[in-house]
């Protein structure tokens, strides 16, 4: 059987890295992501560093594209957020453009470095590139990062699609290096992801500059008391500097209508929207479109107050701009009819042209033409929920604890792949919440709690980016809590990252450090260790270590199949193996479909158990799973 | 509003990524204004994988209303009446590959799949053209984003678009033994009744 590859994991063409070092200006169509890459490249930036995290991975894979001894820049994927920003800072301080990116909710992580950022000189200048995920397309949140911008007195950069984050960057970049303040260039999901073709400048490669330039006298770099308050004041400073420089800035610029009555101001995509639900309209308002949203452009926006009777605030996720421009019209005086956020809807969801339409039609009832809706109750289809793969290691572990705990026991899920073990048929990890938290909350959970088990579950990347804080409290503080780690050897839900335990990072092999010997070395008494296809063996294990009345870990370790699995299908002289089902021995118990709920298992109307040769890859975790052994082991076909 | 949307969908895994691609380069080798965006994240774990392609003079955001496609293509049946309901307008095609990867309520019990008669019942009624693609003698299923495309070519879906445009877009992406074998079955594929 001939196995050929059409599944297009990188979602890259064959010659990006190439395209991505072109000297002479050029066209051509990439992705959001992809063309922060040549942002980056043209702005002179030295230092990249990262944590994964949708919608922001696609950027190290277009970085992955380059040959590494090309690359202009260094590059590395950090334990977590915070560590990528902390060094992303230290480069910057010693004088060189550095650019530190993840998802919204590692602005959270990263926290606790980043408020003060703006306290500081930053000689070389910093970009700091949130992927912002407006209807939580792939976050446990919708937060509204700019929250943090105010916190921080950090001006933020908002493109709307991949031409402007090309433009967008290099002048965010150009900024913070001339101010020394790190800027933000917020992304949200669908600008990250969007494809279009982009004009590119050409490229003149400037000899490298290694110095390192740190100097105490650009300080103070220590925020202490003496200092701080002034470093405060320094930062408001700048952000005026900004706004001064935003107001005159073709960043943000006029979508002239010639509408003396309404405009819109927005940014973003949502802005995209506007001008799509716009196409529909005759009398079109006027629109402000700003390309820096924080701080806001006063002049401009007065101006802009100045010449309409109405103006429309669309602004996506929650309220800040709304509050800014409210004030700034109370304070000048103003009298246009402001029109912010009009109910609770508007504050949630992604701003897409359906939900725009529906919101300018909620503002100004008589402009949209109405919208031919089907009036009939379509056709119920079967939701389709996310899936543990075919073969993954995490699917016979939640197997075993299952079977090994009573069900009125207690588990805690973490963040990764394994998350959607909360999703019948499996149940397990009735709760989540951040990175790395499983541990702490199950250890709350252990409080005054004789009857009832508690196991969390934490995946071998996230051990590394924030569990080890709630491991080391567990033990030192005697919690009594039962760890089932399920090591796959990746980051596998941001696309398969390496993490510290799989013996490479990002440019090359470094030594292990096994999660194994790190629970060793901080005193972990109580370690088991099976391969997660061991079904009898992990529940007697869990059986075991929940009798312990003490911080135990089980370590269930198998390889990620998708990751596995794509890879042997590379090597030449692959062949497919599949299980099959015995139709003579099966009595449709429905242990495999049901209970163990591989997805490759199907059931037709009659209730006949069938293999679905599209997924089946052969791993035979399931054959264990039948009592009537009519799942036939793994072959060739 | 003049322009063409087209919206793909299909289950992670079963190579949405490449079709869309190919048909977003084919767009843009045939001298058209495109755009596209694809959904990512969880979907790729055996949930539901979308991607949309807009081509017109002027585009703004990549995202399209519901129910305002003018072709839908999936690779699997129960998505395609999934997406018929929820992105086709009436009148539009539907084309997609007859295969169904069972979703969980299925599996489970507690649902039924979606059958070749639901979808052409629902797409009457929306005077919606329907084209059911599959390959028996295919031997991987890997390869069933290629039938559909050599489909979608056949029948001249995507206006303005030939099979030379496909083909270069094939070669901006895929390259050696993997090039010439999709190349072939996309050929072979287009010439079969």
């Amino acid at each position: 059987m001939k196995i050929l590859f059409n599944i297009f994991e990188e979602l890259t063409m064959k010659n990006t890295g190439e395209i991505l070092l072109k000297k002479e200006p050029f066209s051509e169509i990439l992705m959001g992501n992809a063309v922060l890459v040549r942002a980056i490249i043209e702005a002179g930036c030295r230092v990249v560093t990262a944590y994964p995290g949708s919608p922001t991975p696609e950027i190290a894979t277009a970085i992955r594209s380059i040959e590494q001894n090309k690359r202009p820049f260094y590059f590395e994927f950090s334990t977590n957020e915070k560590v990528a920003t902390e060094i992303a800072y230290g480069a910057a301080i010693n004088g060189h453009l550095s650019t530190v990116f993840f998802k919204s909710v590692g602005l959270n992580v990263a926290a606790d470095i980043f408020v003060q950022l703006n306290l500081m000189d930053v000689i070389g200048g910093m970009v700091v590139v949130l992927g912002d995920d407006p209807g939580a397309n792939s976050s446990q949140n919708e937060q509204d990062n700019r929250h943090y911008a105010y916190l921080s007195y950090t001006p933020v950069f908002e493109p709307s699609s991949p031409r402007e984050i090309y433009t967008f960057y290099k002048e965010a970049a150009a900024v913070s290096k001339k101010e020394h303040m790190p800027v933000i260039l917020r992304l949200t999901t669908h600008v990250c992801h969007a494809k279009e073709k982009v004009s590119f400048s050409g490229w003149d490669p400037a000899p490298p500059d290694n110095t390192p330039r740190f100097d105490p006298a650009n300080g103070p770099y220590i925020p202490l008391t003496p200092d701080v308050l002034g470093m405060k004041k320094r930062a408001l400073e700048r952000l005026a500097k900004i706004e001064a420089y935003s107001n005159d800035s073709s960043l943000n610029r006029l979508v002239d209508n010639h509408n003396k009555k309404r405009g819109v101001i927005t940014w973003g995509l949502p802005f995209l929207s506007l001008m799509d639900v716009l196409d529909r309209a005759e009398k079109k308002p006027d629109i402000l479109k700003l390309g820096i949203p924080y701080p806001i452009p006063r002049k401009l926006i007065k101006e802009f107050l100045k010449s309409h009777e109405e103006v429309k605030i669309l602004e996506e996720l929650d309220d800040e701009m709304e509050k800014d421009i409210k004030t700034l019209a109370y304070d000048e005086g103003l009298t246009s009819k402001i029109i912010g956020k009009l109910d609770i809807d508007d504050w949630i969801g992604e701003y897409t042209p359906e939900k725009v339409y529906h919101l300018i039609d909620k503002t100004w009832p008589d402009l949209l033409p109405a919208r031919k809706v089907r009036d009939e109750e379509p056709p119920e289809v079967p939701l389709r929920p996310p899936q543990m793969c075919p073969g993954c290691g995490h699917r016979t572990a939640f197997h075993a604890v299952k079977k090994a705990l009573e069900d009125s026991d207690i588990t805690v899920g973490d963040i990764g792949c394994h998350t959607m073990g909360y999703l019948p048929p499996y149940l397990m990890g009735q709760m989540m919440m951040c990175m790395g938290a499983s541990t702490s909350i199950g250890s709350g959970l252990s409080m005054f709690n004789d009857s009832r088990k508690v196991v969390v579950f934490m995946g071998d990347s996230t051990f590394f980016h924030a569990a080890l804080p709630g491991i080391v409290n567990a033990l030192f503080n005697k919690h009594n809590v039962t760890m089932v780690l399920m090591e796959n050897g990746t980051t596998a839900m941001t696309g398969h990252q390496h993490h510290p335990a799989t013996g490479k990072n990002f440019s090359g092999p470094v030594p292990k450090i096994p999660v194994k010997q790190v629970l060793e070395g901080l005193g972990v008494e109580h370690i088991f260790e099976a391969g997660a296809y061991q079904v009898a063996k992990l529940i007697q294990m869990v059986k075991e270590a929940v009798q312990l009345e003490q911080f135990s870990v089980i370590i269930a370790k198998h390889p990620c199949m998708l990751k596995f699995d794509r890879e042997r299908r590379r090597k030449p002289g692959y062949k497919l193996k599949q299980v099959r089902i015995d139709q003579g021995k099966c009595e449709r118990i429905n242990e495999c479909v049901e209970t163990f709920a591989c997805p490759t298992f199907t059931r037709d109307a009659d209730g006949r158990i069938d293999v679905n040769e599209g997924l089946c890859i052969g791993d035979g975790s399931c054959v264990q799973v039948c009592p009537v052994s009519a799942i036939t082991p793994p072959e060739t076909k | 509003m003049s322009g063409f949307n087209i919206y793909l969908t299909g289950v992670g895994g079963q190579g949405i990524g490449l079709i869309s691609e190919v048909l977003m380069r084919a767009v843009d080798h045939a001298g058209l204004n495109v755009m596209a965006v694809d959904t990512h994240g969880l979907a790729q774990r055996g949930g539901v994988v979308v991607s949309q392609i807009k081509t017109g003079e002027e585009l703004h955001s990549p995202l399209s209303f519901r129910g305002e496609a003018d072709i839908v293509i999936s690779l699997e049946r129960n998505e395609a009446l999934r997406a018929a309901i929820t992105a086709l307008k009436d009148g539009g095609t539907l084309i997609y590959y007859n295969t169904s990867w069972q979703p969980l309520p299925v599996r489970l019990g507690s649902a039924e799949e979606i059958s070749e008669t639901s979808i052409d019942e629902y797409c009457k009624k929306h005077k919606i053209k329907v084209i059911r693609v599959d390959d028996r003698e295919l031997e991987d299923v890997r390869m069933q984003n290629i039938v559909v495309l050599a489909n979608i070519d056949k029948n001249n879906l995507v206006p303005g678009v030939t099979t030379a445009h496909y083909q270069e877009a094939m070669g901006d992406l895929l390259g050696g033994a993997i090039l010439e074998k999709n190349i072939t079955l996309f050929e072979e594929e287009r010439e079969a009744d």
